[in-house]
């Protein structure tokens, strides 16, 4: 096993760094970083729902809505809806949604809105982390967080957590497969790949991936410890 | 807003100590913190008291507009992303976040701050872009002077990137820095009853009657100028607006510099 | 074996394992998963006896009734006014329960209520499918007028309010303002904007140290500082009825405020207090016009 080009090993996450609590009108909100990524996320909800015939009379609704802010891509990102931003506002919705519980608030919707303020691959992931993080400030009813991180294959070896760099080596795009998983089960609520792997590379990328959510996890349920235990003595 | 809640922030700026404890010609605390945007040639976050924006810039290559050929291009942008607030909407630009652009790009552009011309890489074919984009993270008021102060701040430590056959290279900056001739620093002044208030929180911009902001270069200068706000001014008052907003511009324009 | 693998009052997170085994039995907040009971929202960890539930300590504010909730009129009904308290879903006052008034048919409702206004209200009922009555009728009800509003979350409403309402009492003896304190979280204050200032600092440090024990002798030195000594040592301003502790009916009322104004006039405020044993007058607040004039 060779060493990657900043030095990790294979199983190593970038440098992470969460807090809860960042904007102070939301209900709830976080801040994510991993490596050179990071997102802010603000959970507004639950709140009433306009337009009327989009409400749901038997449960609460989750919309996620994920944005790239103009200088946080290289080429310089058009601010505005694009194909890509909407897509994954959905990929993110449904990698929330199975551990959100909205029945108590039938009618109503939660809004999660996701910036991302610099982005070096992984910006889907580090998205979700943040989105959980912030569902659990907003004391929404929630059976696990969700960690998230990317699986690429470079060189014929699977890594975890691309970044930048490392998804541009191959020629085409490096294969990429990011993950989202309720921990507490094992399930896995996102699931995207592009690129060619072999089936069973694809079955390994899903058991290598664990340590590394179960890193993120800690690193998420601490900001939100650190959070409430603010001014206590330590 | 409330009438009477409005009232109540009208007397206690009457009386001179405002809701937050400031006096009504004070600005609270702005600190800065630039260049961590990582993806970004230039940036600055500011924070004042519960406001806190985002900057960043982009320096990109591209072509010249067609009737100013050997001009670089300035863009100044804000996005009032529904993140910060739940009074900021999902969608297309409000008209809040348009208005709040343009006096933004009025100052710097008509500051002649930025000089377009050292901007030129080859007359018609290829110039430096300046592209600003201000994004609140939390909107507690003032957001113009804050998003120009730290666009400023951006601006000033921006450098720019390598170029290869007329091509950015992303990520790798040399060590030449984007110039700024002159600090053109924005400060808005309310009126709220009959009394002239600057740097307002949000309660304060909801009781508002009237605004102005007055761009000013430096002891003697004005770059820039755009009423706001349902209620007119009287000549008295935009004197002492105008004197409030050289005297407190002077005091942001030592913090830009000093970065 | 059942065992608890948290400690009490610790913070807990969605996910996150309090306790294995059968023998504890899961409540607000948490579920069990097979022979595990797990937290399902972010809060405060409570055991009693086999009890495991948790207190929350963020998110919007649940209505429940008899709550004395601070709401904002967002719209005028026909018979009645739809208002604002902050939770997932907006409030309606009954037009038998906006005001003692007889109200004329066809009569212009905006006279009690306009749209923007702020009234302390008490929720009256909640139903199943989240329709919620309130009520502006009774004694610390009805429209605020002057004053300022300050937001705090609904969860740290308990401390702000104080065991018995002494946080907030102290918080009115030390500065002479009003305070009405909603349990969704608004709080009005009302007096001059130098005393405002110093409550806005108290809640907010009470805000900040809410689960932290000492709370009330940090607040008295916060006060001492800002006010002086004597501030702490003003007389008690009578009650006029305590409730349980920690979620204590509304108390707003100065009695001193609430008397004719020309016997005091020309006088400082702090000497107008009544003796403590003076019984409270029974006005409502929207009889004391006093509002924000200087």
């Amino acid at each position: 096993m060779t060493k990657r080009h900043d030095g990790r090993s294979n199983l190593d996450v970038r440098k992470l760094q969460a807090k809860a609590g960042v904007i102070k009108k939301a209900d709830g909100s976080a801040y994510f970083k991993i490596g050179n990524t990071a997102a802010y996320a603000a959970v507004y909800g639950p709140r009433e729902l306009h337009p009327k015939f989009m409400q749901n009379p038997r449960t609460g609704i989750l919309r996620c809505s994920y944005n790239m802010l103009p200088f946080s891509t290289t080429e310089r990102n058009r601010p505005g809806p694009s194909r890509r931003s909407k897509e994954l506002s959905l990929v993110t919705q449904k990698a929330l949604l199975p551990v959100v519980d909205l029945s108590e608030y039938p009618n109503a919707v939660v809004d999660v809105f996701i910036e991302l303020s610099e982005t070096d691959a992984g910006s889907r992931c580090a998205g979700i982390c943040a989105a959980a993080i912030a569902l659990a400030d907003a004391g929404i009813t929630m059976k696990d967080l969700v960690p998230a991180v990317s699986v690429g294959l470079i060189n014929n070896e699977l890594v975890v957590d691309l970044d930048g760099e490392e998804e541009h080596m191959n020629e085409n795009e490096t294969p990429d497969v990011p993950i989202a998983m309720i921990p507490s089960t094992g399930e896995y609520t996102l699931l995207q790949m592009d690129g060619i792997m072999t089936k069973d590379q694809v079955l390994e990328a899903l058991t290598l991936v664990k340590p590394a959510l179960q890193e993120i996890l800690k690193v998420q349920k601490q900001a939100l410890k650190d959070r409430f235990s603010e001014g206590e003595q330590k | 807003m409330n009438s009477n809640v409005k009232t109540h922030v009208a007397n206690a700026i009457k009386k001179g100590f405002r809701l937050d404890g400031r006096k009504n010609d004070e600005f609270r605390k702005i600190s800065f913190e630039v260049g961590s945007i990582f993806t970004a040639e230039g940036s600055a976050k500011i924070i004042a008291g519960e406001s806190e924006l985002l900057v960043g810039v982009k320096l990109t290559a591209g072509t010249p507009f067609p009737d100013t050929p050997d001009d670089g291009v300035l863009m100044v942008n804000c996005e009032l992303r529904p993140l910060a607030s739940p009074h900021f909407e999902e969608g297309p630009p409000s008209i809040d976040s348009i208005e709040t652009s343009r006096v933004i790009d009025r100052g710097i552009r008509e500051s002649g701050s930025l000089d377009t011309k050292s901007l030129c890489i080859k007359k018609g074919e290829l110039v430096w872009m300046v592209q600003v984009d201000i994004v609140p993270l939390n909107a507690d008021g003032n957001l113009i002077d804050l998003g120009a102060i730290a666009s400023l701040a951006a601006l000033r430590v921006t450098r720019f990137p390598k170029l290869e056959n007329g091509k950015v290279v992303f990520g790798e900056l040399t060590d030449e820095k984007l110039k700024l001739s002159e600090f053109p620093i924005p400060v808005t002044v309310h009126k709220i009853g009959n009394n002239l208030i600057v740097d307002p929180t949000e309660a304060e911009e909801q009781a508002s009657d009237a605004r102005i902001t007055i761009t000013t270069l430096d002891d003697k200068r004005v770059c820039a100028m755009q009423k706001g706000g349902d209620q007119p001014f009287s000549e008295e008052e935009l004197k002492k607006a105008l004197d409030l907003a050289f005297s407190k511009a002077k005091d942001l324009r030592a913090q830009i510099a000093a970065l | 074996m059942s065992k608890l693998l948290v400690n009490e009052r610790a913070i807990v997170v969605p996910g996150e394992l309090i306790a294995e085994g059968m023998d504890f039995l899961p409540s607000t907040g948490t579920y069990r998963a097979n022979d595990h009971i797990i937290a399902n929202r972010l809060g405060l960890l409570q055991v009693s006896g086999k009890v495991v539930k948790t207190v929350p300590l963020s998110g919007v504010y649940q209505p429940k009734k008899n709550d004395v909730v601070i709401g904002k009129v967002i719209d005028v009904l026909i018979s009645g006014w739809r208002v604002d308290i902050g939770g997932a879903y907006s409030a309606v006052i009954g037009l038998k329960d906006g005001t003692f008034d007889f109200v004329a048919r066809g009569a212009d409702l905006t006279k009690y209520f306009c749209i923007d206004d702020y009234a302390a209200v008490k929720i009256t009922n909640v139903t199943s499918q989240n329709l919620i009555d309130i009520s502006a009728k009774g004694q610390g009800l009805g429209k605020l007028t002057g004053g300022r509003l300050i937001t705090v979350n609904s969860a740290k409403v308990p401390r702000v309010i104080g065991k018995s309402g002494s946080m907030v009492s102290l918080l009115k003896r030390a500065t002479g303002c009003r305070i009405v304190v909603g349990q969704n979280g608004l709080i009005w204050i009302n007096g001059t904007p130098e005393e405002e200032y110093v409550v806005v600092g108290a809640i907010r440090m009470i805000e900040k140290y809410a689960h932290i024990s000492g709370l009330t002798n940090r607040v008295e030195t916060y006060l001492k500082e800002k006010l002086g000594e004597e501030a702490l040592n003003r007389p008690e301003v009578p009650e006029e009825q305590v409730g349980e502790s920690e979620r204590p009916p509304m108390r707003e009322r100065r009695p001193d405020r609430d008397r004719p104004r020309s016997r005091f006039e020309g006088r400082d405020r702090r000497e107008r207090r009544p003796p403590r044993d003076r019984p409270p007058m029974q006005a409502s607040e929207e009889k004391t016009p006093q509002g924000s004039e200087e």
